[in-house]
């Protein structure tokens, strides 16, 4: 017999779905099938079934094979090489809970480390821009209830937030959007004629790296003044037209990625694009919001900014929190060789940052925790694979839009595994004693 | 002036954070003093005698005091931290926070700076003769209140962001500047006399930018505003003058409108 | 070591009538006892002031907006953060502290319970999550009704019971404390881009007007017997001629009777009523109207208010009153940012800074003390910044001062660069009375645990109450040398207790105690109708599911205080 558990959230991307099904055997040790996500959403759970799953931690040896130790061991081993480091550096966090990552900020408080989470090679500059100008924005039911202006800037959710227009953005009928697709008019700014892009209703094919200089001319517009006949490719009238359709609507919302957070200008185009919406609410309403990607990166950086201070690049090392990207951010850290042992969780950046970052790994004492293969696994020193966060295990999550939400445990983790949390409150109750704290 | 001459002996491991080598921090103190400062290596706090060799002494005030600083210092930070007055000479190049947060004194950098260099600068002089990193003379993160005042001068190139938030004070770039010149500047005065890439006086509401050598590209807030002949660091010449940002707010004085102003060397 | 003997010290109780005298206060088991063994631990507290702990009854330190105010002001700790020492985890953040910093802040003050201001329902999680991280003090959080759909249709159609039965049921489903409503209808107008500046400005689409939602909610909350009565931040906050919007308003309350099980008189709270004592046409005649606003509340005994005291710091703004804040953003240009919530709220963050060169704050800064020291019946004014909004808690200390100080305040006039406009536009230069210690009692514990509906439990030292105690380092016996000795003994207690725990000793954090959140079981009839328009909202409109909305699970709150209510019977 099976069971189905009902209003299970999906722990893939910043969307953050929680309307998903997910059929389990009677003994809950078998997930079976998934309802109502998107293929992506559906491969998280059922890949977590995989047979050939590594379950047990494993420490790389000297002639390049791998051997199974205890978590036990594990512990000891990443407590000893946090607690020895000068400068070591916790980063990643995005794809586990806020409970395992409050914890992560223990250890990393009593070892004087830095950490980081994914925001650092994503919407980091977003953060950074709203620290220079802020953000009018709003949940994502107000857009589903509201909005009749939709711009997907530098963003193509067709791929990365596959349900974002179903649920949220496009196709909705909500309170005062009755008429559902019909009511909203689309915009795509995107160099690409994508899959997004080909629904809109106008789309800007924008030249790479003057997303900033179009940005600019649309509050040009706005105040109808001169503006030379292209901007960033645009003619000046289909500017004009952009500018008039927004303004004309009664709740407009702008929607963006790394198309426009790490392309020339980073934070400074998401700086103008708040600018942007802040001149919009003028002569309409209008709001703006990040794309964020894993599902609880915007977790991370609630959880470090009320403990920290800081929603990113904390760097603990004088016992106390401090923050500048490009000085405490790890890419940065890494690339200049300013960093002595890697502590990696929830996010795999093997495989994201720029290669000169992870050549380090191979020079540096390193940790990685993740249920799955993968190229940062691949380099770490130690790999110690846990429970699958929001499919074995529960905890809170925060949604691109800051809402949190519980996700749900809806299947046992394989055998003697253990989840984030409970490893890391081993991990911490050692680097308490070795460093005799309180 | 007394002088203090700093010269590192043991370089670190990692990189060094010495935010007590300034006039102020020296002032009053003998070289055995001086070598019980702090510094900072990763979560490491050590003596500074630890790393460089201290010789000379201070002047009883920082205003009497010239620090010299010696060999390798590129893995060095904060050289210059908040100093408000007296002088500091570092014979090479180094890392990130050269003269950050100053408010007095004359600092010189004969090598390379890197990024961060003058944060938020209230006074005093910074002169780096190499190159300057990202953020030279800008706000400190969030902080609408960047350089209010001094000078800053840089003989070669400059990387992007500079100026951000400036309120006041005067930048020189002899070379040429990359991407982000003044954005959201409301005051002070850049000097590039080299090329300028792109985004230059983004989101400025004040001050004042020459470029002597060429944009790539303009910021459409810019509007062509005429030609006009000025005299810009002992250079006489023909500028073309653009006001902006044509897309930010406008503040008045004595009821007329304020602009940004943009001059580029025709 | 559960018993302890405070002994010697001057006390000031409210509850008891206590005003001075030498008396010993005995804790044991985490209650104020008649009298202890002789085994328990001695507190010396001779030529001390010894007090209850103090009861903070609205500020905004856990939740999205707070959050969001640190993640987007990182140069509100550069160069101030503090050090993880001993037992005191690292902190930092001057107008918007971290979490870990504003327990430590607040007890070291002698505070021991405070309420967070507003929570929107949508993020109670967030909000929880922030409390359970604030070490030491027992806090509540107010879910905000003024703008939420439900209500809004329900008291349309003046159904009174139905409005009970939902807020019975938000409160429960997110562990709230009390009603709270802020700029009620203008934030709804806001997602709109719109407001309600007055109590009769129609909502847009709901076609309800402030008035209505006001009145309503009160009949609503004494229908249901809440431990606090509406708690309410009016339309048309901060703008000069406010002032008649909140007398407006409190007229809402006239003819009511507060009904409940908590020894709560009030059925109004007005929450930071400097910020709505604003008269004049523009900035240029801005002036005060502190002593209108007292007037008719000294004259209506089922009103408490509380001051919202500037105190000329720079600082952060930030309140569910999101079209204020946009407004704000306008006038200085910093930093804005917004988070509309679907069906439920708003609210916006601008940093501020309360310049003492600039007339307007100055004379803000005036009404702030003007309104206690009008205000007859200190049991119904308590003492406030709306931290951080007119400034940052760790001022409270400096607020004392003033109020307790004639000199100090004179001093501070003195040094107002538009000194005689901050005289002519109020009437501060004429208030020579001095707060006492007891009154000061009154202002800052036995007042707000009354309002709050605590009063059995606590702000104040009668036995059977929770021994949550404050020894001050003040002696009322010697006269006051410098009014900036009074600042720096309420800045650092000798001692501080909560619930029987010693948590501060010489100003130190020595135990983290064991918080509480507390929050409010109201039970009421079976309501099918109510649980179906809830169904249903959540089925078309939220954008998250029922099944997920409530705040279960022991990571949230991990230690419930809760507040009894029954209301079946009604």
């Amino acid at each position: 017999m099976t069971k189905t558990i009902t209003d299970v959230i999906c722990p893939f991307c910043g969307t953050l779905c929680d309307d998903l099904e997910v059929v389990v055997s009677d003994d809950g040790k078998q997930l079976l099938e998934v309802y109502n996500a998107c293929v992506i959403g559906t491969e998280k759970f059922l890949h977590s079934q995989s047979k050939d799953r590594v379950t047990r931690p494993r420490l790389h040896q000297p002639d390049g094979t791998w051997k199974e130790i205890s978590y036990d061991e594990a512990a000891e081993y990443t407590a000893q090489m946090l607690a020895k480091a000068k400068k070591p550096l916790m980063y990643g966090w995005s794809s586990t809970n806020c409970e395992a990552q409050s914890v992560g900020n223990e250890i990393a408080e009593i070892t004087r480390a830095c950490c980081d989470n994914t925001a650092a090679v994503c919407h980091g500059t977003t953060l950074i821009a709203v620290q220079d100008i802020g953000l009018p924005s709003c949940t994502l039911g107000e857009i589903k209830n509201r909005a009749d202006r939709i711009i997907f800037w530098g963003c193509n959710p067709a791929h990365a937030h596959p349900r974002h227009m179903s649920r949220y953005s496009i196709f909705p009928r909500g309170f005062f959007t009755g008429k559902g697709q019909m009511s909203r008019k689309m915009i795509v700014v995107d160099p690409r004629v994508t899959d997004t892009a080909k629904m809109a209703d106008v789309h800007l094919q924008v030249e790479q790296g003057k997303d900033y200089e179009l940005l600019n001319a649309l509050r040009v517009a706005f105040r109808s003044e001169w503006l030379p006949d292209f901007v960033a490719g645009i003619p000046k009238e289909k500017i004009r037209e952009a500018a008039d359709m927004m303004k004309s609507g009664r709740f407009g919302i702008i929607f963006f990625g790394m198309g426009v957070t790490q392309s020339l200008g980073k934070n400074h185009n998401i700086d103008e694009a708040i600018a942007v919406t802040k001149d919009l609410n003028e002569y309409t309403k209008f709001s703006i919001m990040p794309m964020r990607g894993h599902y609880n990166v915007t977790g991370s950086g609630e959880v470090f900014a009320w403990q920290f201070g800081f929603p990113y690049s904390v760097d603990l090392t004088r016992g106390f929190a401090r923050y500048n990207p490009g000085d405490t951010s790890s890419i940065d850290l890494l690339v200049r060789g300013e960093v002595d042992a890697m502590f990696t969780i929830g996010s795999d950046p093997g495989a994201h940052f720029p290669i000169s970052a992870v050549r380090q790994f191979a020079h540096l004492p390193s940790v990685c925790i993740d249920p799955h293969l993968t190229p940062t696994s691949g380099v770490s020193k130690l790999h110690v694979p846990v429970a699958f966060n929001g499919v074995e295990t529960g905890g809170n999550c925060y949604r691109m839009d800051n809402v949190p939400i519980d996700c749900r445990k809806v299947v046992e983790p394989p055998e003697g595994m253990l989840t984030d949390e409970q490893f890391l409150i081993k991990v911490r109750d050692r680097v308490r004693q070795l460093k005799g704290a309180a | 002036m007394e002088t203090v001459i700093i010269t590192m002996k043991n370089p670190p491991a990692l990189y060094l954070e010495a935010d007590n080598v300034s006039p102020d921090a020296f002032a009053g103190k003998t070289a055995a003093q001086i070598a019980e400062l702090h510094v900072h290596e990763g979560n490491v706090t050590s003596t500074f005698g630890k790393y460089f060799d201290v010789s000379g002494h201070a002047g009883a005030t920082a205003a009497d005091t010239k620090i010299i600083v010696k060999g390798d210092v590129k893995k060095v930070k904060y050289l210059g931290f908040k100093m408000s007055a007296g002088e500091l000479v570092v014979e090479g190049s180094t890392d990130q926070y050269a003269g950050a947060w100053m408010t007095g004194g004359k600092m010189l950098v004969k090598g390379n700076a890197d990024a961060f260099a003058g944060t938020a600068m209230k006074g005093g002089e910074l002169t780096i003769e190499g190159n300057a990193g990202n953020y030279l003379g800008a706000a400190y993160r969030g902080d609408w209140r960047g350089m209010s005042g001094g000078r800053i001068l840089v003989k070669g190139n400059a990387g992007s962001d500079i100026g951000m938030y400036m309120l006041g004070g005067e930048m020189i770039i002899n070379g040429n500047a990359d991407v982000h010149v003044c954005t959201h500047a409301e005051g002070g005065k850049v000097i590039i006399k080299g090329n300028a890439k792109s985004k230059v006086g983004g989101q400025m509401v004040d001050g004042t930018i020459y470029v002597f050598g060429s944009i790539d590209t303009m910021m459409p807030g810019f509007k062509p505003a005429g030609e006009i002949e000025l005299e810009v660091d002992g250079v006489k010449a023909k500028f073309a003058h653009y006001i902006g940002d044509m897309g930010e707010r406008h503040k008045k004085k004595k009821g007329q409108i304020v602009y940004a102003n943009l001059y580029k060397k025709i | 070591m559960s018993e302890y003997i405070i002994k010697n010290g001057h006390v000031f109780d409210p509850v008891q009538g206590i005003k001075g005298d030498k008396k010993d206060i005995a804790i044991k088991d985490g209650k104020i006892v008649d009298k202890v063994g002789s085994g328990a631990k001695v507190i010396d507290a001779t030529g001390k002031t010894v007090m209850a702990g103090a009861v903070e009854i609205h500020a905004h330190i856990a939740g999205p907006k707070v959050n969001m105010g640190r993640i987007y002001r990182p140069e509100d700790k550069l160069f101030t953060c503090t050090p993880t020492k001993g037992m005191e985890r690292m902190g930092g953040g001057n107008s918007i502290p971290t979490t870990f910093k504003t327990g430590y802040e607040y007890a070291k003050m002698g505070y021991t319970t405070a309420m967070e201001a507003a929570m929107p329902p949508l993020f109670s999680r967030h909000v929880h999550e922030e409390i359970r991280d604030t070490p030491i003090i027992d806090e509540g959080a107010f879910p905000v009704f003024g703008n939420n759909w439900f209500v809004m249709e329900y008291l349309k159609n003046k159904e009174i019971e139905n409005t009970a039965a939902y807020i019975a049921w938000l409160i429960r489903v997110t562990k709230g404390y009390a009603v709270k409503v802020v700029n009620p209808g203008g934030t709804e107008a806001w997602a709109w881009g719109l407001n309600c500046l007055s109590v009769n400005d129609p909502v847009p689409y709901f076609d309800i007007t402030p008035a209505e939602i006001i009145t309503g909610l009160i009949e609503a909350n004494e229908y249901l017997g809440l431990p606090h009565s509406l708690h309410i931040h009016p339309n048309n906050l901060g703008n000069p001629g406010c002032y008649e919007t909140t007398l407006d308003t409190l007229k809402l309350a006239e003819g009511f009777k507060a009904k409940n099980k908590f020894g709560r008189e009030q059925v109004m709270h007005l929450t930071h009523s400097q910020f709505h004592s604003y008269g004049g046409t523009n900035w240029g005649d801005f002036e005060s109207k502190a002593k209108e606003v007292t007037d008719y509340v000294n004259s209506h005994k089922n009103i408490t208010i509380d001051t919202g005291n500037v105190t000329l710091d720079e600082t952060t703004t930030m309140t569910a009153d999101g079209p204020f804040e946009h407004h704000l953003t306008g006038l200085n240009n910093l930093k804005w940012a917004n988070i509309d919530v679907e069906l439920e709220t708003g609210s916006g963050v601008v940093p501020y800074i309360y310049s003492p060169n600039i007339s307007v704050c100055a004379i803000q800064w005036a009404i702030g003390l003007e309104i206690p020291l009008m205000m007859k019946d200190p049991m119904r004014c308590y003492i406030t910044t709306d931290h951080p909004n007119a400034g940052p808690f760790t001022r409270y200390p400096r607020v004392i001062k003033w109020l307790m100080s004639a000199k100090a305040r004179e001093a501070q006039v003195n040094a107002f660069k538009h000194k005689d406009k901050v005289l002519s536009q109020t009437s501060i230069g004429s208030l020579d009375r001095e707060i006492s210690l007891y009154e000061l009692a009154q202002m800052t514990r036995a007042g707000p645990a009354k309002s709050l509906g605590l009063a059995s439990m606590c702000g104040g030292l009668k036995p059977g109450m929770d021994a949550d105690v404050a020894v001050y380092n003040f002696n009322p016996d010697k006269p006051v040398a410098n009014p900036d000795d009074i600042e720096l003994a309420f800045s650092r207690c000798a001692h501080v207790f909560k619930s029987g725990v010693e948590v501060v000793t010489n100003g130190e954090i020595v135990s983290n105690g064991h918080k509480r959140t507390l929050w409010v079981n109201v039970k009421v009839k079976d309501n099918p109708q109510v649980m179906r328009d809830i169904n249903e909202k959540f089925l078309k409109y939220y954008s998250m599911t029922q099944a997920n909305y409530e705040a279960l699970g022991h990571h949230f709150v991990p230690n419930p205080y809760t507040l009894e209510v029954d209301a079946t019977q009604v």
